[in-house]
């Protein structure tokens, strides 16, 4: 079961320049909120930013990681 | 049913299924549970938002069946439910259709008249594809 500390380093790892606040927000390791910040959405719409972070998941997403709440951003 | 003998593996009844309600309905939720008994907050607050936007939409349960899950996820690359459609076009899920809604993008994007001004429009009943028959698809 990923951690919220886990799933911040995965998205920082993957995706060039990201930084990821992420939050366990039922405490049970399945449910989690992100808010990732990286130049890479830049230019992105939503929909396209959001699948670049549920790709560095795959099939874990309705897996183990029920839920991943997203808000996405290209700069602060 | 002649063509089940020569190519089986490339008939998909389900997603093709899913593919015609797409085409056939502007506005589309796919979804856990009903409009009247979401399954899942998401769904729920989804759902919440078309409706006070008294947008009129269609809408498929997901649950009675994984594969429409799994066909929808092919179609669409988005892992997660809810998936919003709009004439065809992947919206979002619950996370950017409440960016949407907060910035009064969803209306405009759903086509409707701002909120306040939104008359209480007939939802049109429309016929139900043939393909549909294991999908749940009923208008909210």
């Amino acid at each position: 079961m990923p951690t919220a500390e886990e799933i911040k380093q995965r998205i920082e790892t993957a995706i060039p320049g990201a930084r990821a606040d992420v939050e366990d927000y039922t405490g049970g390791g399945d449910h989690f909120r992100a808010t990732v910040v990286s130049p890479t959405f830049a230019g992105c719409s939503r929909i396209e930013q959001h699948k670049l972070v549920y790709g560095v998941f795959g099939n874990e997403i309705g897996g183990p990681i029920h839920a991943l709440s997203l808000k996405t951003l290209s700069q602060e | 049913m002649s063509e089940e003998s020569t190519m089986p593996e490339e008939s998909n009844p389900i997603r093709d299924a899913i593919a015609e309600a797409i085409g056939e309905h502007d506005t589309i939720l796919f979804m856990k549970g009903t409009p009247d008994a979401p399954a899942c907050g998401f769904s729920a607050r989804t759902v919440a938002m078309l409706q006070s936007l008294q947008a009129p939409f269609a809408a498929v349960d997901i649950l009675p069946d994984p594969r429409i899950r799994q066909e929808l996820s092919a179609i669409s690359g988005w892992p997660t439910i809810p998936q919003l459609f709009y004439k065809g076009e992947l919206v979002g899920g619950c996370d950017i259709v409440t960016e949407m809604y907060e910035s009064g993008e969803l209306a405009e994007t759903l086509g409707l008249p701002e909120p306040e001004d939104a008359p209480a429009e007939p939802i049109p009943s429309e016929a139900q594809p043939a393909g549909l028959t294991q999908i749940e698809n009923r208008l909210g």
